[in-house]
C-alpha cells in the first residue's frame, strides 16, 4: 500500500496491527502500527483512523518518516471515536484511510532560521518535523523549539523532551501553564517564550500547531518581531468524514482544510482567525 | 574586564529601552547589583516590597503556595523581565513569592528611593510609569491566556 497512490487506501480503511502502545499523559496514548508495506506520509499529512459504528477520526502522523514497517499515531481521548480508539492494545488493530492533506514546508525554510511551536497534543505532528530538522542540521541556520503543555504532566514524548532539552545544537524550551516545585523548565504561555527568541526575521520560517487560539497569538507575536506571515504557517483542525474535498464538512470559509491543508499560510488565515464562529 | 554601572546596565535592559539616558542615569541612583543562587527568596509573599528587580540573567519563578500542593509556580521570568511592581502601589506588599531557580544576576532598585524620585521628578515618574503599564499589561495578556486552559481544550 502506497496511500496516495492507490484509490482503495483513501476510501476503504486498511486494519494495522498494534505493535505498541504508549500512554503520554494521562490521555494521550500513542500508537505503533505495523506495516506490511511501504507506507509514503510526509511529517503534516494525516490518516482517517476508524472506530467501526462510531465515525473516524484525522489524526497525524506523529514520528517519522515512517520505516517500511512502523506508522505512529498520537490520539488524545477526547470523544467516542479516540476513547474507542485508546481503549485498543496491543495485537488489536485500527482501521484507517490516507495519507491525506499537504506537508510541512521543510524545503522553502532550507538555509533559514525555523521555529516551531507546539501546545498540547500539537506537539504530535510536529514531532516528525523536529525529527527531520535534525537530521538536517547543516541545512538550516538555527533551530528553535517552544513546546507549551498545561502541566508537566500532560508534556507528551517525555524521552523526546528531555532528549531535545540536553540537545547543544537546538534551542529548545518547555514551557506550562502552572507547576509544582521540582520542574526546571520555564512556566508562562508559549507567547512569553517567543519575546526571548534569537531569529532573524526576514529569514525565518514559523510552523505552529496547537490550539487555534494559541497559533493565532503565536503567528502574532511573530508577525510582532517582524516575520511576514507568509512564512508562518499553521496546521488547522476540524471535523472531517471524506478527507478528500467532497462532502464540504471541513470548510474554513473559503478553504477545504482536507484538501488545501491542513497546513496553510498565516496570511491565508489571518482575518478568518479573527472571525468568531468560524 | 570593565565592570559595567548601573546606569549601563539599565541602559542595556529592554525595559528601560524607552526612556531617555538623563533619567535612566537618574533611576540608577537607586540601584544595585545582587546575585541570588538557586532557592534563595527576592520576596516574600506579605513582606514590604520595597524593591523591584530587573533581571540580567538567570530564571525567577514567581510563586504561591497551595495548602495542598505545596508550592506552585504560576510564572517564570528570565534576562529582559522586570520582576516586582507592589513597590508602586499601597500597600507596598509583595503579593507572590519569587525564588531564583538558577544563579541569577540582577539589579535590585530601592522601590522607596524611586517613589521619592518619581514625586521629585514627575516626568519621569510618568515615563516610568507608562513603561510598568505596558509591562503590566503584557502580563496579564498571558495571565489571561492562561486562565483559557488553552491546550485542556485541544483535538476534538
Ligand atoms: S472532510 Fe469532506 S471535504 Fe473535507
Amino acid at each position: 500500500m502506497t496511500g496516495r497512490d492507490s484509490v482503495d487506501g483513501l476510501w476503504a480503511p486498511q486494519a494495522l496491527r498494534i505493535a505498541n502502545k504508549v500512554q503520554e499523559s494521562t490521555d494521550v496514548f500513542s500508537f505503533e502500527l505495523e506495516l506490511e508495506q511501504s507506507f509514503d506520509i510526509r511529517p503534516g499529512q494525516f490518516n482517517m483512523l476508524y472506530a467501526f459504528g462510531k465515525g473516524e477520526v484525522p489524526i497525524s502522523m506523529s514520528a517519522g518518516p515512517p520505516t517500511t514497517t512502523r506508522l505512529v499515531h498520537t490520539i488524545r481521548n477526547v470523544g467516542k471515536i479516540t476513547t474507542d480508539i485508546c481503549a485498543r492494545e496491543p495485537g488489536e488493530e485500527i482501521e484507517l484511510r490516507g495519507p491525506f492533506g499537504n506537508t510541512w514546508p521543510l524545503e522553502s525554510a532550507l538555509g533559514g532560521d525555523v521555529v516551531i511551536v507546539a501546545g498540547g497534543i500539537g506537539l504530535a505532528p510536529m514531532r516528525p518535523v523536529i525529527q527531520a530538522l535534525l537530521a538536517n542540521l547543516e541545512q538550516y541556520r538555527r533551530i528553535s523549539v517552544v513546546c507549551g503543555a498545561r502541566s508537566p504532566y500532560e508534556l507528551i514524548f517525555r524521552e523526546d523532551v528531555e532528549e531535545w532539552s540536553a540537545r547543544r545544537d537546538l534551542d529548545f524550551h518547555a514551557t506550562v501553564d502552572i507547576a509544582p516545585r521540582g520542574w526546571t523548565g520555564t512556566v508562562g504561555v508559549v507567547t512569553s517564550v517567543i519575546e526571548q527568541l534569537s531569529f532573524e526575521p526576514q529569514r525565518t520560517t514559523v510552523m505552529t500547531c496547537g490550539p487555534e487560539i494559541m497559533m493565532r497569538f503565536t503567528a502574532d507575536a511573530f508577525c510582532d518581531r517582524g516575520v511576514p506571515a507568509e512564512s508562518i504557517f499553521l496546521s488547522m483542525e476540524r471535523n472531517m468524514k471524506c478527507a478528500v474535498g467532497f462532502c464540504g464538512h471541513c470548510m474554513y470559509g473559503p478553504h477545504i482544510i482536507c484538501r488545501d491543508g491542513p497546513v496553510f499560510r498565516y496570511s491565508r488565515l489571518r482575518d478568518l482567525l479573527h472571525i468568531r464562529e468560524l | 574586564m570593565i565592570k559595567k554601572s548601573i546606569s549601563d546596565l539599565l541602559k542595556e535592559h529592554p525595559f528601560f529601552a524607552s526612556l531617555p539616558a538623563n533619567y535612566i542615569e537618574f533611576i540608577a541612583g537607586c540601584g544595585r547589583n545582587a546575585v541570588y543562587e538557586a532557592g534563595a527568596y527576592l520576596g516574600r509573599e506579605g513582606d514590604p516590597a520595597d524593591v523591584f528587580f530587573i533581571i540580567r540573567s538567570g530564571l525567577i519563578g514567581i510563586e504561591s503556595y497551595a495548602p495542598d500542593e505545596g508550592p506552585i509556580t504560576v510564572q517564570t521570568m528570565t534576562a529582559g523581565n522586570v520582576v516586582g511592581w507592589s513597590w508602586i502601589v499601597p500597600p507596598y506588599r509583595w503579593q507572590f513569592d519569587a525564588r531564583a531557580l538558577e544563579t541569577t544576576r540582577v539589579v535590585a532598585l530601592d522601590g522607596k528611593c524611586l517613589r521619592a524620585k518619581c514625586e521629585e521628578e514627575p516626568l519621569m515618574g510618568y515615563q516610568l510609569m507608562k513603561a510598568f503599564a505596558a509591562e503590566i499589561t503584557g502580563r496579564f495578556r498571558a495571565n489571561r491566556l492562561q486562565l483559557l486552559d488553552l491546550y485542556g481544550r485541544a483535538q476534538k
